[in-house]
């Protein structure tokens, strides 16, 4: 890690915001305070030691280079940034992610990319339980393996999973697309496997370049949805309920 | 909400700043829980004495004057340390059953906080810098040790609702979660003859793994039965008198973190709590993983 100038760091001249130094929240102000267009477009964030709700709800296409391992909800709402953690993430980073993109460099804890809209969420070393829980619309790509009830009630965008998944992985989901590499345990309520299509090694091979993944063939992965069969009240079922 | 931490050391060096160490963690996790606080310390062992921590709401009146008269009722010598609210009883360990039921006999509105060979045990109602200033935690030599800081669900804001809960000897156990099944359980360890001081869902679960310990199990087998045997929402972690062990439910909703050096194990709810432990950059750090037991034994 480079030197810092430890005398530049006012909060006038954010850049750089050592956590050690500076609050949360005066980072997470000076990012919210950055107009459209904004030249300060790179910053730093040393020293998060597992804090919480680290650069959440930027709105504007900087990127954030965070220097360490964050506790919940990092990148929270982003909007178009592009924020990296060097190093691991608590529960539920990259939470209702509408644009942009989070790369955490190291494992990623429960629920990571929850109710995401959109923008590109990718780990680089494995994801805990129901990650990508009612995503809908995000990307989410994992190196690693994931695990327990992922995409549980996932209602549109892709899941890739580049490992394994846990138990349960899909259940109860509507339109998300998800493609696993490794071995499932098993699949949820109304998730089936799904026939490998062109548009879909097309789709998925593209997901693959933006998250940086080279070497993978998108051959090699399976795709799992929605068997549909939830989607409608069935009159025999009336008896379980 | 609550936050857990647990630390257990392999490298004796540290031993002297075990306190130290654990007051810190749980410090930085006290905003998951503001209601009261607790920590479990395992010290050195002495083949001549064993311990008893006890707790008053009226330390003045009841500890005055009960080092002699303990001593008196059981013929053998005793001694009591202090520390504001509670005290702890050093006795022979031949004695130290009579002791505990001596004690409650001479002032009845003491409350046994635990005891054994090694454990000493200090909780009250408060954050957790607030506690371990008052009971000087951070002063405490020990190889291993557990805290907590509450946020009440399943029963009152008192000292005896605050964790950790020791219902054997040198066993505590601390809890983040809420036990669905806990009075059915309590009832049948009850007419198993265990005793429960409290209304808690937390203390049940102490009292079920002391209940298949004595049974012959060891701290492993006995996490494992938690899985089939409590119904609810737990990250337990649990000391033994030479043990340490973690477990959560198959759901595994509570947030656990562990990191493993070559001098310790360590344990917090979330990774806040463990980073100024010594070296930690490079231990490894993962997320225990559900329905799985991990325990460590000097």
């Amino acid at each position: 890690m480079p030197a810092i100038n430890l005398s530049k760091m006012t909060a006038h001249d954010p850049r750089v915001f050592d956590l050690d130094q500076l609050s949360l929240r005066e980072l997470n102000q000076a990012l919210h305070n950055l107009a459209p267009g904004s030249n300060e477009t790179a910053w730093e964030v040393l020293h998060p030691k597992g804090s919480h709700s680290v650069a959440v709800g930027v709105d504007q296409p900087v990127a954030i280079d965070v220097r360490g391992s964050v506790g919940y909800y990092c990148g929270g709402m982003n909007s178009g940034s592009t924020i990296t953690v060097h190093g691991s993430a608590g529960p539920g980073v990259g939470e209702n992610m509408m644009s942009g993109s989070i790369t955490i460099k190291g494992d990623a804890s429960q629920y990571a990319g929850a109710t995401g809209r959109g923008g590109l969420l990718v780990i680089e070393g494995n994801a805990s339980s129901r990650c990508g829980i009612s995503m809908k619309g995000i990307d989410i790509v994992v190196h690693g393996n994931i695990g327990h009830m992922s995409a549980f009630m996932a209602q549109s965008g892709n899941l890739v999973v580049l490992g394994d998944a846990g138990d349960a992985l899909g259940d109860s989901i509507y339109e998300a697309r998800l493609f696993v590499r490794g071995k499932v345990d098993s699949l949820g309520a109304d998730c089936i496997a799904k026939e490998m299509r062109t548009e879909h090694l097309e789709l998925l091979q593209g997901l693959l370049d933006r998250a940086g993944v080279t070497g993978v063939n998108p051959s090699e992965f399976k795709r799992y949805g929605s068997a549909r069969t939830l989607y409608n009240f069935n009159i025999d079922n009336a008896d379980a309920y | 909400m609550c936050g857990i931490v647990g630390l257990f050391l392999k490298d004796k060096a540290l031993e002297p700043q075990l306190g130290a160490m654990l007051s810190q963690m749980l410090i930085s996790l006290s905003d998951r829980g503001p209601d009261s606080a607790g920590i479990a310390i395992y010290g050195a062992p002495s083949k001549n004495e064993a311990k008893i921590t006890i707790q008053s709401a009226k330390p003045e009146r009841d500890f005055r004057g009960l080092e002699a008269e303990l001593a008196r009722a059981i013929g053998t010598p005793v001694t009591i340390a202090v520390k504001s609210t509670h005290a702890v009883v050093r006795t022979t360990p031949a004695k130290i059953d009579e002791a505990r039921e001596t004690i409650q006999a001479l002032r009845p509105d003491i409350r046994i906080m635990g005891a054994g060979d090694v454990v000493e045990i200090y909780k009250e109602v408060g954050l957790p810098e607030a506690v371990v200033d008052r009971f000087d935690v951070r002063k405490m030599t020990g190889t291993h040790g557990i805290g907590h800081t509450r946020m009440a669900t399943e029963s009152a804001v008192t000292t005896m609702g605050a964790h950790p809960f020791s219902t054997g000897a040198d066993q505590c156990l601390v809890h983040n979660g809420s036990l669905s099944n806990h009075n059915n359980v309590r009832r049948e360890l009850i007419r198993e003859g265990m005793t429960f001081e409290t209304e808690n869902d937390t203390e049940v679960a102490a009292a079920y793994l002391s209940s298949q310990m004595a049974h012959g199990k060891n701290l492993g087998e006995a996490l494992e039965g938690t899985l089939s045997d409590l119904d609810g929402f737990f990250t337990f972690v649990v000391g033994t008198k030479n043990g340490f062990g973690v477990v959560r439910d198959p759901i595994a909703c509570k947030p656990a973190v562990m990191a493993e050096t070559d001098q310790y194990v360590a344990f917090g709810s979330e990774y806040r709590a463990l980073t100024k432990l010594p070296g930690i950059d490079n231990a490894r750090v993962w997320e225990p993983e559900p329905a799985t037991v991990y325990f460590w034994e000097h």
